[in-house]
């Protein structure tokens, strides 16, 4: 069996295991409605977590994500609100800044060769604080539009609802592993993330994957922030703060390396599923506080890095301990 | 001294007058060179040449400071690596240059996989690998990350691709570094089929004899200038070697076969030695100021003894002792502080630290053995750098250049002297000349002469017989896993080892090494 799949598969098993756990202390957990609300609540994070995931799996990472979901949303906030805008328009104009602001960063690391930690650490700052020269205030958004999107739903069976965003995320999912797996920038990805000279000898375009990752990553991050004003109605500068690190820790848990080269955006799928079920437990106990979700994904997160390097290392050991490869015939 | 094979208009790919310099350091200063349809041309020089550079010019992955690239007699210029490509150039570089994450059929087809309603067709694409391997005999899982496999396999595989995307030259830069004789041949093989369709082809190398037996012209390059161009079979190995050193090479005396070593000589043994599904056990003894050389077909079993010896893998049998005091060597660790010392194969992956200075790298082991409170102060790692600049002629321009941008034999000479520094009592070299050009070859072969008079046992791993001669007191055969045979004095002789080493094996179905 190829090893690379095992922490994905060690996910998946935790993944069950947590839901088994819950269903087992609280049997309302099992139901569809249960479900259809895991998906909705954690849309914005998931859809930004399929761009960190291709961004981790190149060797980068991607630290802007919270602030571009922040600026996005106090865009849209504000071009609706304020300049009555149709949400339509905001969305392709906000998805378009932030994609633009995605390849203007994935240039700089390219070109300048700055490493990717600062270039979107920059970003960050830059991005949140674009926020609050727009306003700083909390803007709800009132628009027929927005009510309309937000009443949109499937009826599942047993009375669950998979929303629109919900949907959203789903389809985002299905397209970064269809990208990811079945497209040529998805193997430049992967490429990059393996060896970046060597990709370059091999003829990848480095130059244009790099932007195109990131780009793609902030275009991510932009539709999570539409997301994410969808959910709340409004659009706040001070929200999402720290949302890079939890779409990390669930990419992390998906069994991407850090290291880049490997990893699945499958996987993400379910380190999104574990945070989220880990919060619905909370909420269904009603007495344990909320930062026992940090405290659960810290020791998660911490667990998978160590099965990770066990499995380097076993697989290194086997490599070299086996003597006669395949041979050439 | 030209030479005229074909009309001019044959020309498919030529430079003239190049320069390339690196922060002042002229790599190439004038080169002309000319690659025609349909014949093999090969490109000699020492090590630092700038054959690699000259290369790496001519397929985009450098911009030359200065002159003319022509392809088909069109002036181009290329700007990278796939531009070279969709030319119709196919390179294997120097340096390991496949991704090992990634599958033997994406390494084979990316960038141009084939597609099926817009997306990848990787049943197709994996069909397509298996038909490509087919055609060197190799029947592997294509659909398995690359890094499973040896690394003599990811090397043909690396010019399965090559060739693949080649249309009309295949630029191979010392392909045959770590192919076995039966491999090379299949290479050779495959470049007359090509050179037969018209295809132009530049090998580099830094074996003579396989210059000779493939190549149609010769270039030569030194200190990165043009040395000279000739038809190969106008032109005699003398004449070849000293243009390429600008001397003529004194002729290495052979046969120095010692007599026993002094009885004071310490003396190293193991017994009974072995790791199954590895080496099979076997006895050893080796005494300071002795020599003993192993040789055997890639896959008989050499590395994976050294390994054994100097306790990266441990033994599951045997034991091993120093003047008949027992010793454990479960790690290299142990292995060092016995006073062992080993110079990988495999020294473009295992050895290098390439951000480090040449200084840094030759001190390393040294620093290492004697642990990091004991700091070598930085005086005294100059000398040591300096010592060993000079006795292996390391070419750099200063002994503070990061080792990545030394060329590829200059990488090897620095890990050689890296565990010559340490000064150890027994000292494992497994390929110690691979790489290496014909002049510091030999002086690497002298200096083997050298350490074992000055008392040191070496225990030296070569595929090349001759040097195994010229060095060696006693000669261990390896074949299938299992040390066959001992020769000693009249026995070390190239045809004595070479049926040694044959015998029993019909040629063509060794196993490969396995090598991470
Ligand atoms: N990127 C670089 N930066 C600085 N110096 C470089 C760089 N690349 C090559 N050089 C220098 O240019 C010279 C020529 O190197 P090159 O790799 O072309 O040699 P080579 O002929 O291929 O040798 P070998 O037989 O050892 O592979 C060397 O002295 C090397 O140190
Ligand atoms: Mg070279």
């Amino acid at each position: 069996m190829n090893t690379r799949l095992l922490p994905f598969y060690a996910t998946l098993l935790i993944c069950v295991l947590l839901y088994a756990a819950c269903v087992i202390q609280f049997p309302n957990m099992l139901s569809t409605r249960v479900l259809g609300n895991l998906l909705t609540d954690n849309a914005f994070l998931g859809i930004a977590a399929v761009g960190m995931t291709l961004v981790i799996i190149s060797g980068g990472i991607d630290l802007s994500v919270g602030s571009v979901i922040a600026f996005t949303g106090v865009l849209i906030a504000v071009l609706v609100s304020h300049h009555g805008m149709h949400p339509l328009a905001a969305f392709a104009i906000a998805l378009t800044f932030a994609a633009v602001f995605g390849a203007a960063m994935g240039a700089i690391i390219h070109y300048l060769n700055v490493p990717a930690f600062i270039v979107t650490l920059a970003g960050m700052f830059l991005a949140r604080g674009l926020c609050f020269v727009l306003t700083t205030q909390s803007i709800p958004i009132n628009h027929p539009f927005y009510t309309a999107l937000q009443g949109l739903y499937w009826r599942l069976p047993g009375g669950g609802r998979l929303t629109f965003i919900g949907g959203l995320m789903l389809a985002v999912f299905a397209a970064g592993i269809i990208i990811a797996h079945f497209t040529k920038f998805g193997s430049y990805v992967y490429a990059i993330g393996g060896n970046r000279t060597s990709a370059e000898l091999m003829g990848v375009p480095v130059a244009r994957t790099t932007i195109g990752i990131y780009a793609l990553s902030g275009f991510l991050s932009g539709l999570a922030g539409i997301v994410f004003s969808l959910y709340t109605s409004a659009g706040y500068s001070l929200s999402a703060v720290g949302v890079e690190l939890d779409t990390i820790a669930a990419v992390v848990i998906g069994g991407t390396l850090l290291t880049g080269g490997v990893g699945y955006v499958a996987g993400t799928f379910f380190g999104v599923l574990i945070q989220g079920i880990i919060q619905t437990y909370i909420v269904f106990d009603g007495t344990l506080s909320s930062w026992w979700t940090k405290i659960v994904v810290g020791i998660l997160l911490f667990a998978f890095i160590a099965l990770q390097r066990v499995l380097v290392f076993v697989s290194e050991r086997r490599i070299s301990g086996r003597t006669i490869a395949r041979s050439t015939g | 001294m030209t030479a005229n094979v074909s009309p001019q208009d044959d020309v498919l790919l030529s430079v003239e007058n190049i320069h390339k310099s690196f922060l002042g350091f002229k790599a190439l200063d004038g080169v002309d060179f000319d690659i025609r349809a349909g014949e093999i041309h090969a490109l000699l020089g020492e090590n630092g040449a700038g054959k690699s550079t000259l290369i790496k010019v001519l397929t985009g992955v450098h911009q030359p400071d200065s002159g003319v690239i022509r392809f088909e007699g069109r002036e181009i210029g290329v700007r990278d690596t796939l531009q070279a490509q969709h030319l119709g150039i196919g390179t294997v570089y120097q340096e390991v240059n496949l991704l090992p994450n990634l599958s033997v059929a994406e390494n084979l087809f990316i960038g141009r996989q084939p597609k099926r309603f817009g997306f990848v067709d990787r049943r197709e694409m994996e069909r397509r690998a298996r038909a490509l391997l087919a055609q060197y005999g190799m029947d592997i899982d294509v659909s398995a990350d690359l890094a499973q496999y040896s690394v003599a396999v990811q090397q043909l595989i690396a010019i399965a691709r090559a060739v693949d995307l080649s249309g009309k030259v295949l630029i191979l830069d010392e392909p045959t570094a770590s192919l076995d004789r039966n491999e090379t041949e299949m290479l050779f093989a495959v470049m007359r089929q090509l050179k037969e369709r018209g295809m132009g082809i530049v090998f580099i190398t830094h074996f003579l004899d396989q210059v000779y037996a493939v190549s149609d012209r010769v270039t030569i390059l030194r200190n990165g200038k043009l040395a000279g161009t000739a038809l190969t079979k106008e032109l005699s190995k003398i004449d070849l070697v000293s243009k390429m050193l600008g001397r003529t090479l004194a002729e290495v005396t052979h046969t120095t076969h010692r007599t026993a070593p002094p009885a004071s000589a310490r003396r190293i043994s193991f017994r009974g030695y072995g790791l199954s599904r590895s080496i099979a056990p076997f006895d050893l003894d080796i005494s300071e100021g002795e020599v003993v050389g192993v040789a055997g077909l890639l896959g008989s079993g050499r590395t994976e003894t050294a390994r054994l010896l100097f306790g990266i893998d441990v033994p599951d049998s045997g034991k091993a002792t120093v003047d008949g005091k027992e010793i454990r060597l479960s790690s290299p660790r142990e292995a060092v502080a016995a006073g062992f010392g080993l110079c990988p194969e495999d020294r473009k992956t295992d050895g290098i630290v390439g951000d480090l200075s040449v200084r840094e790298n030759i001190a390393l082991a040294l620093q290492a053995r004697r642990g990091w409170l004991r700091r070598l102060s930085s005086r005294e790692q100059s000398e040591l750098a300096d010592r060993f600049i000079k006795a292996l002629d390391i070419r750099t321009s200063d002994m503070e250049k990061p080792v990545k941008f030394l060329s590829g034999g200059n990488q090897q000479k620095v890990i050689l002297a890296r565990w010559l520094a340490t000064n150890p009592r027994f000292l494992i070299l497994d390929e110690p000349t691979r790489g290496i050009d014909v002049g510091a070859h030999a002086e690497i072969i002298t200096l083997i002469n050298r350490l074992c008079d000055d008392g040191m046992a070496l225990l030296v791993i070569s595929s090349e017989i001759e040097e195994i001669v010229a060095y060696s007191s006693r000669v261990r055969v390896l074949r299938d896993r299992v040390h066959t045979a001992e020769l000693t004095g009249k026995d070390i002789n190239a045809a004595t080892i070479m049926r040694t080493i044959a015998a029993d094996t019909p040629l063509g179905d060794e196993p490969m090494e396995a090598k991470q």
